[in-house]
């Protein structure tokens, strides 16, 4: 049923389309990334597909010679029929970016926030790209594949309510708030 | 009204729109089940904006998944949505095997789907007794966890665990169920029945619930549906998609069961679908219990399931294929899945990628309950402060799967 999309798809942008596969039955379109917008007003416009089902990235470091190292992949469902489409793309590191989504299906943002701190994907024309599920003092871009799984990150200083609150004995000493409060007494 | 009163009510609204107070709610907050941190600007009682912050459970669900061996993922599925960890072993499971082009026998089948019911119902159950006893109803949580404790009881008694079960294999299933576990199982329903009727008798009238529930929380269908919200809380916009019947997956074709679904989208429709969904899978278990077949539970491929135990200690074949496995485990095909079930909040999907290597190279959970979560600050803003206590309730929202 997808496949029958990928046809139209390919006969009416025949220089979009890089590759497409049928693998385990799951139709899958990988396009250029410069025409990811399109491809997906497209998409949702004429072919229909209205769902906003996910979007992730795939670090492949060290593949074959030059070929590109990340690949954001998309997938769509289509409500009225129940058609399923994968729809990756292409990126070269070490700063990759791709235009943005988030005007096309309003649950793109959230699920871009998460690909851009883990893979450190930039998504060109985002309203909101802060960090999701990390804290924004978080370095490096974890889900990398050269990001070492046991890296530690560097300690964050304390905000200023919590020095005041946990770094500062009242006298300089060990104890030093006993001794204030028998001074007290 | 003059011009000169209008005035004077802009200037007014002006000043108050510079005077917002902002408070955070959570990420230890009693209603916050999970951690998340919600950064709310009041304007009065009511929410003129919110900022919805997850990320306190984060965990690196993907990274250990790319550190580890493919069967060694399973007890990190467990705690994905903790409250329903068979249906997160199935998702996993099934795209595995849509991976390596596996064919479950039906016996492990059936039992996949009797445990995924059961778990579906345990996830409702808790769900609502989260909702209900934050509404102020502490009573009504004991009755639900009441009828929840029936199924634990029986899941603890097949995989031996009562929150994290780990009972699934790639190929298969761990163990096989106890004796006198479909006897036990039928027992449950009429009672599971039972003490759903009480519930509903304490509720679906009245007055203090629907007055916190009634049009709060409104979502519209094209809304949820380009946010990718599924689950309960699509259904009850009025969009009649479960993922066991559009896309069937283990035997649900089988049996037939209704899509309960809502009208209006808000609080109350979600507490009226998860109620009628709990009866459809009691209807699942009705039918299924008595027609669980014979047979294996687990595929016999030396190449993906353990053999048994009296060949691994009498033959030499035997012993090898357990060592292979247990030490290199299996290497699936090289090419990229995505395989989904309908969790207890909506589609769970799993996409995987393998290169043929004993570790997956991408293995993606699809959380349920992510999009809802990124629909809620819009849905809350122009709620009152109170009304953010039952709309973010019916998420159910689930750290474990939402931060990963």
């Amino acid at each position: 049923m997808s496949m029958e999309i990928i046809e139209q798809f390919q006969a009416k942008y025949p220089d979009v389309v890089e590759e497409t596969h049928n693998h385990r039955g799951d139709a899958t379109v990988r396009v250029k990334p410069d025409s990811w917008l399109q491809v997906f007003g497209f998409l949702k416009e004429e072919a229909g597909f209205d769902q906003w089902i996910d979007l992730t990235a795939a670090d492949y470091l060290g593949r074959e010679e030059g070929l590109p190292r990340f690949e954001v992949v998309v997938h769509l469902r289509r409500m009225k029929d129940g058609a399923r489409i994968r729809v990756k793309a292409r990126l070269a590191g070490p700063s990759p970016s791709i235009d943005t989504l988030s005007g096309v299906y309003k649950g793109a943002n959230w699920m871009e926030r998460e690909c851009h701190e883990m893979y450190g994907i930039v998504f060109k024309g985002s309203p909101d790209l802060r960090p999701l599920l990390l804290y924004p003092e978080f370095k490096g871009f974890p889900l990398r594949k050269d990001y070492p799984i046991d890296q530690r990150q560097p300690r964050v200083p304390l905000l200023g309510s919590e020095v005041r609150r946990y770094s500062k004995a009242p006298d300089d000493t060990p104890h030093g708030h006993l001794a204030a409060e028998k001074k007290n007494v | 009204m003059n011009a000169n009163h209008i005035m004077n009510t802009m200037e007014m609204e002006q000043e108050l729109e510079n005077d917002l107070l902002e408070i955070t709610l959570g990420p230890s907050h009693p209603a916050m089940h999970g951690t998340i941190q919600m950064k709310v600007k009041l304007d009065g009682e009511r929410v003129a904006f919110c900022d919805v912050e997850p990320g306190y459970l984060h965990r690196g669900f993907e990274k250990e998944c790319e550190d580890h061996r493919w069967n060694q993922i399973f007890p990190y599925t467990d705690r994905l949505n903790y409250v329903s960890p068979i249906i997160n072993n199935v998702a996993f499971a099934m795209a595995a095997e849509k991976l390596c082009g596996l064919e479950v026998p039906e016996r492990c089948q059936y039992l996949r789907v009797i445990l995924s019911e059961m778990c579906r119902i345990t996830d409702h159950l808790t769900c609502l007794a989260a909702v209900v006893m934050e509404l102020g109803a502490f009573t009504a949580f004991l009755y639900f966890v009441k009828a929840r404790e029936l199924y634990y009881d029986l899941l603890e008694s097949v995989t031996g665990a009562r929150l994290t079960y780990s009972w699934l294999r790639i190929g298969g299933a761990r163990w096989d169920i106890p004796d006198g576990f479909v006897e036990q199982a039928k027992k449950a329903i009429p009672e599971t029945r039972r003490i759903l009727k009480e519930i509903d008798g304490l509720f679906t009238k009245n007055r203090i619930f629907l007055d916190r529930v009634v049009n709060v929380g409104v979502i519209s269908q094209s809304d949820a549906i380009s946010y990718g919200i599924t689950g309960p809380f699509l259904r009850s916009t009025g969009v009649a998609y479960d993922v066991r019947k559009a896309h069937p997956y283990a035997v649900y074709d089988r049996f037939e069961f209704d899509i309960p679904v809502g009208e209006n989208g808000d609080c109350f429709d979600r507490y009226r679908v998860r109620m009628a969904e709990m009866e459809q899978s009691l209807r699942i278990l009705e039918q299924a219990l008595p027609k669980i077949p014979g047979g294996p539970i687990s595929v016999k491929d030396p190449k993906y399931t353990l053999p048994d135990k009296q060949a691994v200690y009498t033959t030499i074949e035997g012993t090898i294929n357990h060592f292979k496995l247990i030490f290199d485990d299996i290497h699936p095909p090289k090419g990229e899945v995505y395989a989904a079930v309908e969790g207890g909040n909506g589609e769970l999907g799993f996409y995987l990628v393998s290169d043929g290597g004993n570790k997956p190279v991408k293995c993606r959970c699809r959380p349920p309950c992510f999009p809802i979560m990124a629909a809620l600050g819009g849905i809350i803003t122009g709620h009152m402060l109170a009304d953010i206590i039952p709309i973010f309730g019916s998420v159910n929202m689930i750290g474990g799967e939402m931060d990963r």
